[in-house]
């Protein structure tokens, strides 16, 4: 077979591009246990780094003794405060505007902080050196309420007050308390109240999205070598975002960028997690040019839990108005946010409460307000967006709680109260309320086919069946059918709105084609499990006809890739996928000139076609990709420079709004309290898909972390701001024993300003599937009165819910 | 603290090293032999990232001393690759059903699954979640690693009555 044989269609499959479910290339190195994790890395003479934390939530540092320590054998150095000061290394800047201790600056704000950084020839040593660190602790009251924190006479943070005590100004404007950060409001107040009190119909309720944390497989953790020689520092880690990391190291270091670079190498997974800056990247750093030597620092699961990044913990209380028929008029939500001892969320600047603003979701609601405020408390910082784009999951479970809550009141079919209120087809580009315009979306089609394929109506009759039984005393179970539609905005983002300490949140991809048709192409962002390397090119392989299998994808290291903001946020199919189409297509653009040349017609007179460009109306006369790229190395072509290379950095005009349709099938068993998920069927609209295949995994993934997070994961801690769930004993990962199988189905609407219509996927089963298992168990305590109670719905507090409705006789 | 001489077999090779007796065999192998296939996750037995065939027996490498490993035979994931380089069947059924994302559970998780169709090559769907819970991913959802073992016991049992 060769080229001229071919059918279109078999040469248009030989690529794998877009729509081709082709086998990851990663998993070659992956499955036989040839992955580069930060902890594989292994440097001549490396020291390794360990933590003294503190095991207070708020107390003064009154001493540290190292003397012990630094006996141990093999003990290098140990790192305070005071060490750290005169680099200007003891304090970093966050994410949200915001600053961060690195090691305790004469106080602890949260349990787990990092006081003190040991420095040893090896982990043991480093491990048995940290226990010898004599620390003189001043224990402080704790506050772990944040309600009670805003109200509360003990000052957090003196380093935010001035000398009257009074709160000075933030990152977000004024602050009204010690313990308040910001209060960030978006709508309009007195017109949505107005709507309220006017409404046929008002339903309110608190609707609280627990704290929980992203907890990748693989924690955190960075190999720190400064060349003392050269004066270049290599920093290996688990970034999510390569290229910020290494313009804040520079910022906060005084290096100069052109001598940092900053390589996250494999990296098991991030959810977010892997966002932020944290202590333990600044001092393996401090520590490596302190001794001259690389140094490893990686932190244990308890670390991760304890310090890391959290996520979520949202008190929403919200109120939504309708008329009697369910026409919802208006929403209002106000949000009392616990950040932790610093404000470490990681959120655009311009959105210290993320996109929260989102949370109108997949309904025409025409007057809407939301405030969100802001507070700390003795936990860990963070806020991070895991599994999702910043702070829609909190808007997703907020708004589809509230519409649960609303069909109670208006003693409507949750299904339809959805059907009714939902944007219509025709009303896309879709302003919202609060700000947004949604890109395209057809909700109508994805609910009813949803609906449809579960047997929605079946299941309301069984499930009736089951009350009257259960009323009955002939079962012990209660079924519960969760619905959500929810709608998602990923794809940060245009850098008029979107940037993180000032770096624009554009993306990049940048492509070389080799003289005999194959390509190397280098991404801004970096995979965490999310397959670039197998999905971006086959997006490369459809715009240019180069088989995907023939071309090479490289992210991650700064000294090579083009500049970017990285993954998260599902930003990297709608931004950096972008990019990739973009620089795709300029190859292509050159390629037409060449191939037009070669073929001895004018440029206007070859067309595209699959990989080649034909002359029109002969298709028979042709050029391949392949042989336009080894002329464009080999030919001297008049008015062209030779070579096949193209760069995009792409900033896109708007957000993406990829969305969906979920429906979960549960059985309660009202005397343990247990919760068996008898069926999930999630239909999602990602706009063009790439890799059905991928999608597909990447639907299951989130799904099973939103099954965690509804039923049972959890960062809790007791008064004294002690961590209760600080190992995988205490906190909830699912097994594959836990685990159901998924259904997974899909409509196509893509996005129209996307280059090839893409919106991303990878966080939608999150955001959408929380709200699904959680609204399927109130779902099935809905006859016995029960509106609202909050996740996780665990074992004890499904069977606390069952006891308290009168449940158990 | 003293070192002792650790002598065990490891993927079908006799090595040896010089460790402390409280040196857990994750890190043994990871540092000291270089073979950084077993990952650590959690460092407490419940990841099982860890995961690796001691003497016929899945152990969860992060909670086993090395002086407790002294003589065993050991099998990583690296030791499942076929004799040309080429991936096992697991592996390649891993590959095949999408039964991976990041990486970092995949060598405790094909590693175990190794074991489990050792013990039970016909496992029901049931088995296999059974037989797979003390092995976490964070990426997957399972659905996909329980049909790739599937697969996998599938192809190697028709290899196996091929040879027959």
């Amino acid at each position: 077979m060769n080229e001229q044989t071919l059918t279109p269609e078999q040469r248009a499959a030989n690529l794998k591009g877009m729509g081709s479910s082709r086998k990851r290339v990663e998993d070659v190195r992956f499955t036989q246990g040839k992955g580069n994790y930060v902890d594989d890395i292994k440097l001549d003479g490396m020291l390794f780094g360990d933590f003294v934390r503190s095991p207070y939530a708020h107390a003064r540092v009154v001493s540290i003794n190292t003397e012990e320590a630094m006996k141990v054998p093999g003990v290098v150095a140990v790192l305070t405060a005071e060490d750290l000061a005169p680099l200007g290394l003891h304090w970093m800047p966050t994410l949200a505007g915001d600053k961060q201790m690195v090691l305790a600056d004469g106080k602890v704000l949260f349990q787990g902080q990092e006081v003190a950084f040991v420095v040893a020839e090896d982990r043991y040593a480093a491990a048995d050196a940290a226990e010898l660190v004599e620390v003189d602790y001043e224990e402080l009251p704790v506050v772990v309420d944040p309600f009670e924190a805003l109200k509360s006479d003990v000052v957090l943070r003196e380093d935010t007050v001035d000398e009257n005590g009074n709160a000075t100004e933030g990152a977000h404007g004024p602050r009204n308390h010690p313990n308040h950060i910001f209060t960030w409001e978006q709508g309009e107040k007195e017109a949505t109240e107005a709507v309220l009190s006017e409404a046929d119909v008002v339903a309110e309720e608190m609707v609280y999205y627990h704290r929980t944390h992203p907890c990748p497989l693989e924690t955190c953790g960075s190999v720190a070598s400064m060349d003392k020689v050269t004066g270049k520092l290599t920093l290996w880690g688990t970034f999510q975002a390569p290229h910020a990391i290494r313009t804040v190291v520079s910022l906060i270091s005084g290096i100069a960028e052109h001598n940092i670079r900053v390589i996250s190498p494999d990296i098991g997974g991030g959810f977010g997690n892997k966002v932020g800056a944290y202590a333990g990247y600044v001092c393996s750093v401090v520590a490596s040019i302190v001794t001259g030597k690389p140094v490893k620092w990686v932190e244990d699961r308890m670390e991760n839990l304890m310090s890391t990044a959290f996520a979520r913990d949202y008190w929403m209380q919200g109120k939504i108005a309708a008329t009697k028929d369910g026409k919802i008029t208006g929403l209002w939500c106000h949000t009392t946010a616990d950040h932790g001892g610093f404000d470490a969320c990681a959120d655009p600047t311009k959105f210290p409460a993320g996109f929260m603003n989102i949370c109108t979701g997949s309904y025409d609601i025409p007057t809407a307000y939301l405030a969100v405020e802001g507070v700390y408390t003795n936990k860990a910082p963070g806020g991070v967006a895991y599994r999702c784009s910043f702070r829609v999951t909190e808007a997703a479970y907020f708004i589809e709680r509230m519409i649960e809550v609303l069909a109670i009141k208006l003693n409507m079919d949750a299904a339809e109260l959805r059907r009714i209120n939902f944007i219509k087809k025709d009303q896309f580009p879709y302003q919202s309320a609060l700000g947004w315009e949604y890109d395209s979306g057809d909700y109508h089609t994805a609910w009813d086919k949803a609906l449809e394929s579960v047997g929605y109506d079946k299941l309301r009759a069984e499930q009736a069946q089951q009350i009257e039984d259960f009323k009955a005393g002939k079962t012990r179970k209660l079924m519960g059918i969760g619905l959500t539609h929810f709608t998602e905005i990923v794809g940060a983002g245009p850098v008029k709105n979107c940037d993180i300490l000032g770096l624009g949140m554009f993306d990049s991809c940048e492509i070389r084609i080799h003289p005999t048709g194959s390509a190397i192409a280098r991404l801004g962002t970096i995979s965490q499990g999310q397959g670039h390397a197998t999905t971006f090119a086959q997006i490369i392989a459809s715009e240019i006809g180069l088989p995907a299998d023939d071309i090479t994808l490289e992210e991650g290291d700064t000294d090579t890739a083009p500049y970017g903001l990285g993954t998260y946020g599902s930003r990297s199919t709608p931004v950096a996928g972008a990019a990739t189409a973009m620089a795709a297509r300029k190859i292509r653009a050159k390629a037409q000139m060449i191939a037009a040349y070669l073929l001895e017609v004018h440029d206007d007179d070859v067309e595209w076609d699959i990989d080649r460009f034909a002359v029109k109306g002969a298709p028979e006369r042709f050029k391949t990709m392949k042989e336009i790229a080894f002329a464009a190395y080999n030919q001297a072509i008049p008015g062209l420079e030779p070579g096949l290379e193209a760069v995009s950095y792409y900033d896109p005009p708007n957000m993406t709004y990829p969305f969906g349709a979920y429906i979960c099938v549960l059985d309660i068993d009202v005397d343990t309290g247990a919760a068996d998920i008898r069926s999930f069927y999630a239909l999602d609209d990602c706009g063009t898909r790439i890799n059905p295949m991928i999608i597909e995994g990447q639907v299951h993934g989130g799904l099973t972390e939103a099954l965690a997070i509804a039923m049972g994961q959890e960062i809790a801690y007791d008064e004294m701001g002690n961590v209760k769930t600080g190992t995988l004993m205490d906190f909830f990962i699912p097994t594959a024993w836990e685990t159901p199988n998924y259904i997974t189905d899909h409509t196509t609407t893509p996005s129209p300003h996307h280059p090839i219509g893409a919106k991303g996927v990878g966080e939608s089963p999150n955001v959408g599937g929380v709200p699904c298992f959680s609204n399927a168990v109130h779902d099935a305590f809905r006859p016995f009165g029960l509106t609202q109670t909050h996740m996780p719905h665990d074992h004890w507090r499904i069977w606390k819910t069952a006891n308290d409705l009168g449940l158990h006789g | 603290m003293s070192k002792m001489h650790v002598t065990m077999n490891v993927n079908g090779k006799e090595v040896e090293g010089l460790a402390e007796p409280r040196t857990l065999l994750i890190h043994f192998l990871r540092e000291n032999l270089n073979i950084t296939g077993p990952h650590i996750g959690c460092e407490t037995s419940h990841c099982g990232a860890c995961t690796v065939d001691m003497d016929g027996k899945s152990v969860k490498s992060c909670t086993v001393f090395v002086a407790q490993a002294q003589g065993k035979d050991v099998t990583t994931v690296e030791g499942l690759v076929n004799e040309d380089g080429s991936l096992g069947v697991i592996q390649e059924m891993f590959r095949e059903h999408h039964g991976l994302q990041c990486g970092f559970c995949t060598p405790g998780m094909i590693t175990r699954a190794h074991r489990l169709l050792q013990e039970n090559p016909n496992p029901t769907e049931e088995e296999i979640r059974f037989g797979m819970a003390g092995n976490l991913c964070r990426c997957t959802g399972y659905q996909n690693i329980v049909k790739s073992i599937a697969a996998a016991a599938d192809t190697l049992n028709a290899q196996k009555e091929a040879a027959e």
